[in-house]
């Protein structure tokens, strides 16, 4: 290495008493510094997120038996999943699933975090406290939950009997079933999203409340006045992600049914997230699996797009 | 589930790339390293995973596989029973290790309704005869035997346990519905399936909080294998692998069987291989339920302790039948084939499969060891002393092979779904059959 080569800039900072290439370093720093710290994200993303879904593309036009051959099929999978009731069952279900246990939740956390907001004792630990379903497993809270919605000896049923209900099959009926997973996701979730409200509801100035206090508003219409639509942008951010979670259900509904991915006898809650990996990993029949995924994917944007316009309004100016 | 699936995503990514890196790491270092001193270094003992799957006792291996760890300190067996449900989740999660390459054990259990998928695909297994196995041929009869051949002439699967029918019954339940609970009085009681159907409305007569018999896909399957007996021993599949099961008039006659024990109310609607079956098995939901011989181990072990001295076995209206038992494979994966394959020897032999029998129930598929005094003369203790040698032994040299598909594992639970469709409520009586049709074209599809 000799300093003949290093520009001439760098040599006069070098005469300034300057390591050599120190510079050129430094400016290696700016640039590129940044990018290499953002790039595991976008390895990652790349890694699992882009190639997975150009891999699943790719083997959706095609024909592809995991434990035999793969030949072209073009846009086939696709037109036979169109007219596959079982696909449309799985996908009502989903639907179905999504909004029994989503707009219970979202009531639930606003009025959750709502009450967490006020000043009482103990209020880290009870705010914390609220997580807790969040760490459970979900192999522990759905075998807690299946022995709750068992139809003998259950403890739903039971209860049930006291208002002289007969016992229910929650596992052979449609909607009972639909309401014991969407209890399920609501146990876990429910203190999640209220702790996501409590942080949206912190940021809003405290001298709003005053100033609505002043001129007479009750705490309730200060709630739906000034709290809800100072809460949108976190609302968009919990909806939309509820939407990705409840379209993509899986491992409730499937640990419901002794880990298997059918969803009842007759799919009475299977999700489509279940018969992508039923259609693939039992079935075999990959390429089909990989066209409902991108079905699913294209459902998801859908449901987002339409939560999205719907949240938006809330709250607002009317 | 809020965001679980993102978060999970996250979460499994980052596991993921820090496992790809290990592996990288390891596999890149990892095999200069390992060739060199693995003849110098004192052989560290190699463990050898067998995975099976099946309820209760499932294999029976929990003994053979301790008395082997005491006498071989340089092999270990690790057995790992799976889970209870062999279509719906051990068969599919094996087919994706096979195929991946990576996360079988070093030997696994395979259901006779996978046999016909194993078979086709020689490439997952090693070949047996490369490790003196080809002696074991004459230890089974032929059908058990061609049966673990793959198609390009591979030895890949030894057998373990084969069918034999049987019912298993509750004395003391039979006894509080005025029923007779010695064992041949009660098998006297139900020369064919009308007359057990009929029995069991006497007993709902008597007995209102409990079943006559546990599901209806427990005995639905008895009387299919009966019947593919006397019907060219085929079940969904012919020979040549094409659905028949709308000609095949075992299916219609097994089906029609389980549609009237449910219209009679004679079942108490459990699926068998659930939790929620084996629940009912241990709090007495039910009084008879279809035994093969491998399902002593399953009620056994799912009703417990407490249940010991109640159950007892009949035998089943209408004669034999061959309801399934099991092989052994060494997948090709398997870094240990050698080991692997002196593990499943070790367990398909004579003495082993005996002792499995007298514990467990489970019935040899090893001729040798149907001989055994020990097996002929075996009584089950927990099934009240029943003489199950008796019972399963003197017939297991007449059993008959039923030819299972290479997609029997789909089809059956297909099929099995409308059935127990059919038993919850959720598939209309007077639809099920077309329904059971057009779910099983789809499933061999």
């Amino acid at each position: 290495m000799s300093l003949d080569t290093l520009p001439r800039a760098t040599r006069s900072s070098h005469r300034r008493g300057r390591p050599p290439g120190r510079r050129w370093r430094s400016r290696l720093d700016v640039k590129a510094m940044p990018y290499a710290l953002v790039s595991p994200y976008f390895i990652l993303f790349a890694a699992f997120g882009l190639f997975p879904l150009a891999f699943t593309l790719y083997y959706s036009l095609y024909d592809y038996d995991l434990a035999g051959t793969t030949e072209w099929a073009g846009l086939d999978n696709y037109t036979a999943l169109l007219g596959d009731e079982d696909f449309w069952r799985a996908v009502i279900n989903t639907i179905g699933m999504f909004v029994i246990a989503t707009v219970p939740q979202m009531l639930l956390a606003l009025f959750l975090a709502n009450a967490l907001n006020k000043r009482f004792k103990l209020r880290l630990a009870i705010r914390m406290s609220v997580l807790l379903p969040l760490v459970t497993s979900v192999v522990a809270v759905a075998v807690v939950f299946t022995q709750l919605f068992a139809r003998d000896w259950g403890l739903v049923n039971w209860i049930l009997s006291w208002f002289g209900m007969d016992a229910l099959n929650w596992r052979a009926e449609r909607i009972p079933s639909w309401i014991a997973i969407a209890t399920m996701v609501d146990w876990r979730w429910t203190g999640y999203n209220a702790i996501i409200f409590l942080a949206g509801m912190q940021t809003i100035p405290r001298d709003l409340y005053e100033a609505a206090a002043i001129d007479g508003a009750s705490r309730r219409r200060q709630f739906w006045q000034i709290t809800l639509p100072m809460l949108r942008p976190t609302m968009i951010f919990v909806v939309l992600n509820s939407t990705i979670g409840g379209l993509t259900l899986f491992s409730e509904p499937t640990t419901f049914y002794n880990g298997n991915v059918d969803g009842g006898s007759q799919g009475q809650f299977q999700t489509v997230a279940m018969f992508i990996v039923k259609e693939g990993f039992r079935e075999f029949d990959y390429g089909y699996a990989a066209a409902a995924a991108w079905l699913l994917f294209l459902l998801i944007l859908i449901g987002a797009a339409i939560n999205f316009l719907f949240v938006r309004r809330i709250g607002g100016t009317r | 589930m809020m965001i679980s699936k993102r978060r999970g995503g996250l979460a499994a990514a980052s596991v993921l790339a820090a496992a790809a890196l290990t592996v990288a790491s390891c596999s890149s270092g990892g095999t200069s390293q390992s060739s060199a001193p693995a003849s110098s270094a004192p052989a560290e003992p190699v463990t050898i995973r067998v995975q099976t799957f099946g309820g209760g006792t499932n294999f029976g291996y929990e003994k053979a596989v301790a008395k082997w760890n005491a006498e071989h300190k340089d092999i270990q067996i690790k057995h790992e029973n799976l889970t209870d449900q062999f279509e719906q989740v051990y068969w599919p999660q094996m087919i994706q290790w096979l195929t991946s390459g990576n996360g079988a054990g070093d030997v696994v259990g395979i259901d006779e309704g996978g046999m016909g998928l194993a078979k086709a695909h020689p490439e997952w297994w090693a070949d047996l005869k490369e490790h003196g196995l080809e002696s074991r041929k004459a230890d089974f009869p032929a059908w058990k035997w061609e049966t673990g051949v793959a198609s390009d002439g591979k030895v890949f699967g030894l057998g373990t346990d084969i069918g034999g029918m049987s019912i298993c019954y509750r004395t003391d339940l039979f006894k509080k519905a005025g029923l007779p609970t010695e064992r041949d009085k009660v098998s006297a009681l139900w020369p064919t399936w009308d007359a057990f159907m009929k029995v069991g409305q006497d007993f709902q007569g008597k007995v209102k909080d409990t079943k006559w018999a546990d599901g209806t896909n427990t005995l639905y399957q008895v009387v299919l294998y009966q019947e593919a007996a006397k019907n060219g021993n085929v079940a969904y599949f012919d020979q040549q692998n094409n659905l028949i099961v709308d000609k095949n008039p075992a299916v219609k006659t097994a089906f029609d069987f389980a549609q009237k024990m449910t219209q009679q109310g004679l079942t108490a609607k459990l699926r068998n291989f659930t939790p929620e079956w084996a629940a009912g098995t241990q709090k007495g939901a039910f009084a008879t339920l279809g035994c093969p011989s491998w399902m002593l181990g399953v009620v056994s072990g799912n009703a417990g302790e407490s249940g010991s001295g109640k159950w007892d076995v009949a035998s089943v209206p209408g004669g034999g039948g061959n309801w399934g038992g099991s092989w052994l494979a060494v997948p090709k994966q398997s870094k240990h084939p050698k080991e692997a394959a002196m593990v499943a020897d070790y367990l398909t032999q004579a003495q082993t499969q005996a002792s499995i029998f007298a514990d467990f129930g489970n019935m040899p598929s090893n001729t040798k060891a149907q001989q055994e005094p020990a097996v002929q003369g075996a009584k089950n203790e927990f099934f009240n002393d029943a003489p199950i040698g008796e019972i399963f032994a003197k017939s297991a040299s007449s059993l008959q092979p039923v030819f299972l598909g290479v997609k029997h594992a789909q089809v059956k639970n297909a099929i099995e779904s409308v059935i127990q469709g059919m038993d919850d409520g959720s598939v209309a009586h007077d639809k099920a059959w077309q329904q059971l049709v057009d779910d099983a074209v789809k499933a061999a599809g």
